[in-house]
């Protein structure tokens, strides 16, 4: 079967040292090698502050994996996470499925753009300085939520 | 915005005249509202053509989280359906790693 492609996010306290980190890092990729997957990126995106307090930590460190494996791996690995009192949030979700159809969706916009521009006997890509400059504020845009009352 | 000017000033005028439409203020009152405030609403993610909402981007999401913390309705934002069932996948997952707060109080 073929791989999955999971995210990982973790959230560590924000005392926790460079070699605490690493440590931590070093059990996941045994995690992910043993059970035959792989971490295709690390993403740390360093100290962050939580909407809301976790365990009264007010901020976070945040860890992002992305990691192809199975479904048994995943699992395996959520158990472990859970069990370790250094992370204080953890999620897993699957995005393989996600980005197929985020793709999908893209590509068929581009082509049938293309296929009306070629109609109407332009060429396929926009060319620069056509149609409604770029970057130009919505007037729309800042009234969107008026009088908004929830 | 010249049609509701001319509106609300014939009202003015014509008050003595038309007694008896006096009998109603709270229906004048809603035309009027209602033609001064209405805009077309249109789905941001479709006019913008953003196909994916992540959980990670906080500053695309953030605008739907209200003060309170509670996920905007789609009646009042404008995002068409699939948009929005996109969107509340993507507020409920930033919530879970405290990247949105579930309450504010």
């Amino acid at each position: 079967m073929a791989d999955r492609q999971y995210e990982l996010v973790y959230i560590l306290p924000p005392d926790t040292t460079e070699q605490q980190v690493g440590e931590l890092h070093g059990q996941v990729e045994a995690v992910v090698t043993r059970m035959n997957g792989q971490i295709a990126t690390t993403e740390n995106w360093g100290r962050k502050r939580l909407a809301y307090e976790i365990g009264h930590n007010k901020e976070g460190f945040y860890v992002l994996q992305v990691i192809n494996g199975s479904g048994e791996l995943m699992k395996e690995l959520d158990r472990r996470l859970k069990v370790m009192d250094l992370v204080i949030r953890h999620m897993v979700v699957r995005v393989d499925e996600e980005k197929k159809v985020v793709e999908r969706t893209s590509t068929k916009r581009r082509t049938e753009s293309e296929r009306r521009r070629v109609k109407r006997g332009l060429p396929p890509q926009r060319q620069p300085g056509e149609g409604r400059p770029a970057g130009e504020p919505d007037e729309a845009e800042d009234d969107r939520f008026d009088g908004v009352e929830v | 915005m010249a049609f509701g000017q001319g509106r609300s000033g014939g009202g003015g005028g014509g008050g003595g005249r038309g007694g008896s439409r006096d009998k109603k203020p709270g229906d004048k009152e809603k035309g009027q509202r209602r033609t001064l405030f209405r805009r077309r609403k249109v789905c941001k993610f479709c006019a913008d053509k953003i196909d994916d909402i992540n959980y990670k981007d906080v500053k695309l999401i953030g605008p739907f989280v209200p003060e309170r913390g509670k996920i905007l309705p789609r009646r009042i934002s404008g995002t068409c359906a699939m948009h929005q069932r996109k969107l509340q996948t993507a507020i409920k997952r930033a919530r879970q790693i405290a990247l949105i707060p579930y309450v504010t109080d």
